[in-house]
């Protein structure tokens, strides 16, 4: 039988705001356990919850960014259940009215189509704290420091129907909620996870099958690996006359494979009810428009530009706009070179990229800046080295020896565009290599590589690539 | 709507109620009663009025993104059984 996997995510990002939701409490990450938990945090008797204005603005933003509707009236809402990491013995969340519904997000294929992806909700809530398992002498260690740091839990529909489908909607919208600066998107520290909604049914089925929710997956790989083990489970277990369970999961990346989190009686009950400490959140239009106008350009728009304006491929523009700071970065080298847009593209995605991969850096880590790449893109574009050249000019200034002109005069990179030193060479060579002129001349046209190579090879690989082709294929007809 | 025992033994486990086996049957009974009486606010017709998410005619107030808090985790941990390098200490847990 054929089968159809049904996908749906659950991603909650950490709002990048100075404090807590509902305390002045700091958010900053790696701080001594427990030294930024407050009486609210821990859920002292007595205290209030107070709502962070700016957690509210980023939700907002989120939901416009993402053609939603703001809600302009909004509940937080208890969600009772018991774990040491939540003092309160609830969460606060929302439930019935979230604070951004009915969204939609387009992501592009691997065969190059896009998919409108919905987003149901999203919705506000507290993070909880860290519960550490390592030996306290059979006992767990409780940090909350995390706790009462702003959610936004975004919930899409059930509409990806394989794994990279629901990589491709998570990478987007974790490049979004970067682009607004909401988040800073750091899955190692936990900034941004990821729920996964799992089921399968016959193709052509309507209904839904039973679906498995894989918990806390916090990579892009993990999600699609977990994806594809779950998927190939379900399957097993129904072609085998089984029946799926509804249940939560959890992915072990150590044996790649999903297993049962709470066997038992775990039919989330959380009793959700209207938070009585919060009052309902009412936004005005004038809030919202003043959110509005905040948005920075967004992904798509920009990828449209950028094929537009430079004309980039598709391809191009979109691997270039992944990250708001590589867009910037990539403008900022274009505009200072003032031409040939495709060669900076290369250069950017290129080397740049390829060395930071190799050094497991962000853009803004480049040592290599882009005012330093546009200078030595220039000298490509005005013959002084050539594209090969550039290479090792670009190694240098990667490596800290100055900028482009500086490395080319120091190592002597200059091209060679004198046409009677290049004759030279190549009169040198060919006396050298009777045979292969022979050859060449006989027929044999793939050795006009060799000759390319042998003097290139005798001047330094300086010579000006175009000019030598040129020159060679003249002297070697005779 | 009638409450059953394993109803309530259900409630009293997501509460973390330690209840007498021996007296389920009287709660269930008295849970049931006032079901019932509650029961009867669905006589009244309140299509096309909106849920009170709070008593108060009032919205909630924004508070500014500013850090204010110190650091007090010496005085909060002061009340914990519990604490060891900083972290509150539980009965071990593990999913």
């Amino acid at each position: 039988m054929e089968w159809e996997t049904v996908i749906g995510l659950e991603i909650h990002a950490q709002l990048a705001t100075k404090s807590k939701i509902f305390s002045a409490a700091a958010t900053a990450y790696g701080a001594e356990p427990n030294t930024q938990a407050c009486a609210v945090d821990l859920g002292m008797p007595g205290v209030l919850p107070v709502l962070n204005k700016e957690a509210v603005r980023m939700a907002a933003k989120f939901g416009l960014a993402t053609s939603s509707t703001v809600a302009e009236r909004s509940v937080f809402a208890r969600k009772n259940y018991f774990y040491p990491d939540l003092p309160k013995g609830y969460q606060i969340s929302q439930y019935e009215l979230p604070i951004v519904q009915h969204g939609i997000l387009d992501i592009e294929l691997e065969d190059g189509t896009t998919k409108r992806i919905g987003v149901t909700r999203a919705h506000l809530e507290e993070d909880a704290g860290k519960s550490l398992h390592e030996d306290f002498h059979g006992q767990t260690g409780v940090d909350l420091n995390r706790a009462g740091t702003p959610l936004l839990e975004i919930v899409s529909e059930p509409d990806m129907r394989s794994a990279k489908e629901a990589v491709a909607y998570m990478k987007k919208i974790h490049s979004l909620v970067r682009y607004l600066e909401i988040c800073d998107g750091n899955m190692q520290e936990g900034s941004f996870r990821c729920d996964a909604n799992v089921s399968v049914r016959p193709k052509g089925q309507k209904e839904f099958g039973t679906r498995a929710e894989i918990k806390n997956i916090n990579s892009f790989r993990y999600v699609e690996k977990a994806i594809n083990y779950e998927v190939e489970r379900q399957i097993e277990i129904i072609e085998n006359g089984g029946k799926i369970v509804q249940e939560t999961r959890l992915y072990d990346a150590n044996k790649d494979e999903t297993r049962s989190m709470r066997a038992k009686e775990e039919a989330n009950d959380y009793r959700y009810f209207p938070d009585p400490d919060l009052l309902p959140v009412e936004l005005d239009a004038e809030f919202i428009e003043q959110v509005r106008a905040t948005l920075p350009e967004l992904p798509d728009a920009k990828k449209l530009r950028f094929v537009e304006q430079y004309g980039l491929s598709a391809y191009d523009a979109a691997v270039l706009t992944a990250s708001r700071e590589l867009a910037d970065y990539y403008e900022s080298v274009v505009t200072s070179v003032g031409s040939e847009p495709k060669l900076c593209a290369n250069w950017v995605m290129g080397d740049v990229s390829g060395f930071l991969n190799k050094e497991n850096k962000e853009i803004g880590e480049s040592p290599v800046s882009a005012e330093l790449l546009a200078g030595m893109i220039k000298r490509i574009v005005d013959n002084t080295i050539s594209g090969k050249i550039a290479k090792d000019v670009f190694e240098a200034m990667w490596n800290g020896e100055g900028d482009a002109d500086a490395v080319i005069d120091k190592k002597g990179l200059k091209q060679i565009t004198d046409t009677g030193a290049i004759e030279t060479a190549i009169n040198d060579i060919m006396a050298k290599n009777p045979k292969q002129v022979e050859g060449y001349r006989a027929g044999q046209d793939k050795l006009l590589g060799f000759f390319v190579g042998q003097v290139m090879k005798a001047m330094g690989g300086k010579a000006n690539p175009a000019q030598l082709n040129e020159l060679l294929k003249k002297m070697l007809a005779g | 709507m009638a409450l059953d025992s394993s109803t309530v033994e259900k409630i009293a486990h997501l509460a973390r109620l330690g209840i007498d086996a021996k007296d389920v049957p009287e709660y269930a009974r008295n849970l049931s009663d006032i079901f019932a009486f509650v029961e009867q606010l669905n006589a009244v017709d309140c299509s096309g009025v909106v849920p009170m998410a709070h008593p108060m005619e009032a919205s909630q107030r924004l508070r500014e993104d500013v850090v204010t808090e110190q650091n007090l985790r010496d005085k909060f941990q002061a009340h914990a059984p519990k604490v060891e390098v900083g972290l509150y200490l539980v009965p071990k847990v593990i999913e």
